[in-house]
């Protein structure tokens, strides 16, 4: 078990400077220039573009400015942003808390809901309360993000006053709820399907009958039996899931005002702020990896049959 | 310049709220905000701007966010009334002899908001620090009219001076300008926001000044929540005659207009600069009075590349031609729901030195003279024109239905060119590869005649990227740059506009407008022709 976290940390190494290393060169690859962007469609002062280039190393080979990148990150430098000229970690460490909270809601509520909607409706599959979930998850899935954000923000801010229609503060939980709600539902519909049809099979299954045969209590046969067995699919799902809560969210980041990770991107990248991308984009990909990791570890607990060697 | 357009159009999607406002579902029933309700003179009002993209020095805020903030914080030695002309402000008085060596006189009293006064010297030291090259300021090129530029802005090395030769302090409220060569129109530039004076301070540490300016405007900064809102109170000892009816400005940043408008409507937020699409056509029905369409200098043209085999050679009648086949009214007040006006000229309204009229007929639709100017320019070579837009502007509707008329008038074919983003759309545009015609737009730098034609149309303007070169055009701007005074380049530069309709260097389309909105909080919301909110003469209803 040991041997494999630590083979599958030390695999981490090159897809880390993979990744880094695409990105890097997606950014160099993309038409614009950050620092003539600053002059948008005004007169150009091409002393000082060089000037600024110049300071920022952006003068510099390819490579170079590269090699300049990896050296710094070890020291927690993640280069500077051009136009504010903030350090890019700091930048990023505005934005992470607000993302962190948004998808641990987001992830909680999809678990929650999703996987009991699930495991009611397999119980009880082909019957009334299956079809309805089943209804409920397809609408879900078949209506888009914002459509369902525009509605949740005229229902209950507009029509109800419940909430305020934008997130005041990103960093309140409590705001941060409907929006969370929002960026949940695809994934909520996705995990009951999932959860449902894993339950539904494995009722069959004949480890279920052995259960029910040498008489255990159908709660015990339910949650150590079945839940285990039927999780595995679901746990795959939700570790990829993961990845896109963060990144995925600047629909609804938009709608709500949320100043998280997804804005950030966006306007990184519609700036040509390269740092600030590959940046963001590095910590994503070491969440990812260790989500990823965690996942691995969880199916040998869930499946006995399982073992890391 | 308010702000390149990339900021201005992209970043328009920024913002956060937290409002100094109560919560709760308001009504967007169109009250009137002009009730009869008491005023507040301490009330605190919010308006989106979104994150300031550079640090918040006077010579590097390009985009309109942070010009916002200096434009609020700073106050500068002239500024403009609603007709374009000057009106002192800091200074007591701007004059000059031979429009080469000016001599400015301030005003007694004033000070910077950490209490230190406002000397001659504040602004000598702020020019010679923000034209510096070392300092990287991105509008340090505007001093570069003062005689010794060359020195703290060479092309190429370190500079070789601290300090610009033309610029020296007479004493204490008096300094003396030199330009290199004479400006007649030189105090019209002095209002934009990089001639703003600096405390002594921000020498020392102009970063911790770039993330809290101290300036010697109507208001003063008190703190920047990152990406959340900027907070600035009301100056006590302001000296200025726009004394503020308020207490204060919030500044909230909205990730999308859409939001900030979700917003408004709930009274969370007081004012939006710029309606965003999706809502422009309900924009009535939800605030009534409280929408407001305001003139705003800025105009948007398409501008056939000069350097293209196409273009190269052309006879300008076809341009004419071109430009009559545009059914300007039609799609102002249907595709771009009123949120464009006509252009008349290539000079935007409210500018000093816009004629009435100039234009003649080239600016209205005529089918018929279309098809027949351009027949006797000879034809559109090859038959087929493109526009090259940004397509994360909003632009495409609009392009498509100018080549719709195009086509309909003329039976030139006509096709939208899209760039995915204006990035991209610049990037072609500076390495001169746009295949046809582009789309062009401008806002003023200050309010005169001359920004929005030698700026753009010179040959050797900056903001000439089209490869446009006319000697004829160039020797009359030439003429209004050596008049004697204000007046004379006026004129002479309005003789360059009637002259510049015959050689057609862009096909002007539209003015833009400002489309803001203001909550039931807040009344006598106006907006100036720079787009901008008239902060001071804004009052607070008391709840």
């Amino acid at each position: 078990m040991g041997r494999y976290v630590a083979r599958r940390l030390l695999q981490m190494i090159p897809v880390f400077i993979g990744t880094t290393l695409l990105i890097f060169l997606m950014m160099y690859a993309l038409p614009g220039d950050p620092v003539r962007a600053l002059y948008g469609e005004q007169s150009v002062d091409v002393s000082q573009i060089a000037a600024i280039k110049a300071e920022y190393g952006l003068d510099k080979p390819l490579w170079q400015q590269y090699i300049n990148y990896l050296t710094g990150l070890p020291q927690g430098d993640f280069g500077t942003q051009i136009a504010s000229r903030r350090p890019v970690a700091e930048v990023i460490g505005e934005a992470f808390p607000v993302t962190i909270r948004l998808t641990i809601l987001a992830f909680v509520f999809t678990v929650l809901v999703g996987v009991s909607m699930g495991i009611v409706s397999g119980m009880r599959a082909g019957r009334k309360t299956d079809t309805s979930v089943l209804v409920i998850t397809l609408a879900l899935i078949s209506v888009p993000s914002f459509v369902l954000g525009f509605l949740f923000q005229w229902l209950f801010a507009m029509q109800f006053g419940w909430v305020t229609p934008t997130v005041q503060d990103s960093m309140n939980v409590g705001q941060l709820l409907l929006p969370a709600i929002v960026l949940a539902s695809l994934s909520l519909a996705y995990v009951a399907r999932l959860t449902r049809t894993s339950i539904a099979e494995n009722l069959r299954a004949d480890y279920m009958r052995t259960a029910v045969a040498k008489g255990l209590p159908r709660r015990r046969i339910i949650s150590m039996h079945l839940m285990r067995n039927s999780m595995i699919p679901v746990v795959t799902f939700l570790g990829i899931d993961i990845g896109s809560l963060m990144t995925g969210a600047i629909i609804t980041e938009g709608i709500f005002n949320v100043q998280g990770i997804g804005n950030l991107v966006y306007l990184a990248l519609s700036r040509r702020e390269g740092a600030t991308v590959v940046g963001i984009v590095t910590v994503m990909v070491l969440i990812y990896l260790f989500v990823n990791l965690l996942v691995d570890l969880l199916y040998a607990v869930l499946d006995p049959r399982i073992r890391y060697v | 310049m308010r702000g390149a357009k990339s900021a201005k159009w992209v970043a328009m999607a920024a913002v956060v709220a937290l409002g100094a406002t109560a919560c709760g579902g308001g009504s967007g029933d169109g009250d009137s905000g002009d009730s009869k309700a008491a005023v507040d003179p301490k009330g605190i009002f919010s308006v989106d701007v979104g994150e300031p993209q550079n640090p918040l020095q006077p010579a590097n805020a390009k985009e309109s966010n942070g010009s916002k903030v200096i434009k609020a914080v700073f106050s500068q030695l002239v500024d403009f009334d609603e007709k374009g002309e000057v009106v002192m402000e800091n200074a007591e008085s701007v004059e000059t002899e031979d429009s080469k060596l000016w001599t400015v006189k301030l005003k007694d009293g004033w000070t910077f908001h950490n209490g230190e006064a406002v000397t001659a010297k504040s602004y000598v030291d702020s020019w010679n620090w923000s034209a510096n090259i070392k300092n990287n300021q991105t509008n340090s090129y505007w001093f570069s009219d003062i005689k010794g530029f060359e020195d703290v802005h060479p092309e190429k090395g370190d500079p070789k001076s601290d300090t610009m030769s033309g610029l020296k302090v007479v004493d204490e409220k008096t300094f003396t300008i030199e330009l290199s060569s004479p400006i007649p129109y030189f105090q019209y530039k002095l209002g934009y926001d990089v001639w703003s004076p600096l405390p002594s301070g921000f020498f020392k540490d102009p970063e911790a000044y770039g993330e809290k300016p101290v300036g010697n405007g109507a208001y003063e900064f008190v703190k920047w929540e990152h990406k959340k809102q900027i907070e600035l109170k009301t100056y006590a000892d302001y000296k200025g005659e726009d004394k503020p009816k308020n207490g204060g400005v919030i500044f909230k940043n909205y990730t999308t207009v859409e939001a900030g408008y979700q917003d408004l409507l709930s009274n969370n937020l007081d004012i939006i600069r710029q309606i965003g699409p999706k809502d422009l056509p309900k924009r009535k029905t939800d605030l009534g009075e409280r929408a407001v369409d305001q003139d705003y200098n800025a105009i948007q043209s398409i501008v056939p590349a000069f350097y293209t085999k196409q273009w190269k050679d052309i006879d300008p009648k076809v341009l004419q031609g071109l430009s009559m086949a545009i059914d300007r009214d039609t799609i102002t007040k249907t595709v771009l729901n009123n949120t464009r006006e006509p252009a008349t000229s290539f000079v935007a309204k409210g500018v000093a030195g816009f004629q009435e009229g100039v234009a003649g007929d080239i600016l209205t639709y005529d089918a018929a003279k279309a098809k027949k100017l351009i027949e006797e320019g000879g034809g559109v070579p090859g038959n087929k024109i493109f526009i090259q837009f940004n397509a994360d502007g909003g632009h495409k509707e609009w392009v498509e239905a100018v080549c719709n008329s195009i086509r309909k008038a003329t039976g030139v074919d006509c096709a939208g060119d899209s760039k995915p983003d204006f990035q991209t759309d610049l990037d072609a545009r500076d390495a001169k590869e746009v295949k046809s015609m582009y789309r062009g737009g401008w806002v003023q730098d200050y309010p005169l005649n001359v920004n929005f034609l030698r700026d753009l149309y010179g040959s050797k303007a900056d903001g000439n990227t089209s490869g446009f070169a006319d000697k004829e055009i160039d020797g009359l701007f030439k003429k209004g740059d050596n008049a004697a005074d204000l007046d004379g380049a006026i004129k002479a530069y309005q003789e360059a506009e009637k002259a510049m309709f015959e050689k057609m260097p862009a096909i002007p389309l539209w003015y833009y407008k400002t489309n803001f909105g203001y909550s039931t909080n807040v009344k006598n919301v106006k907006f100036n022709t720079e787009g901008d909110p008239i902060l001071h003469d804004i009052e607070v209803l008391k709840k």
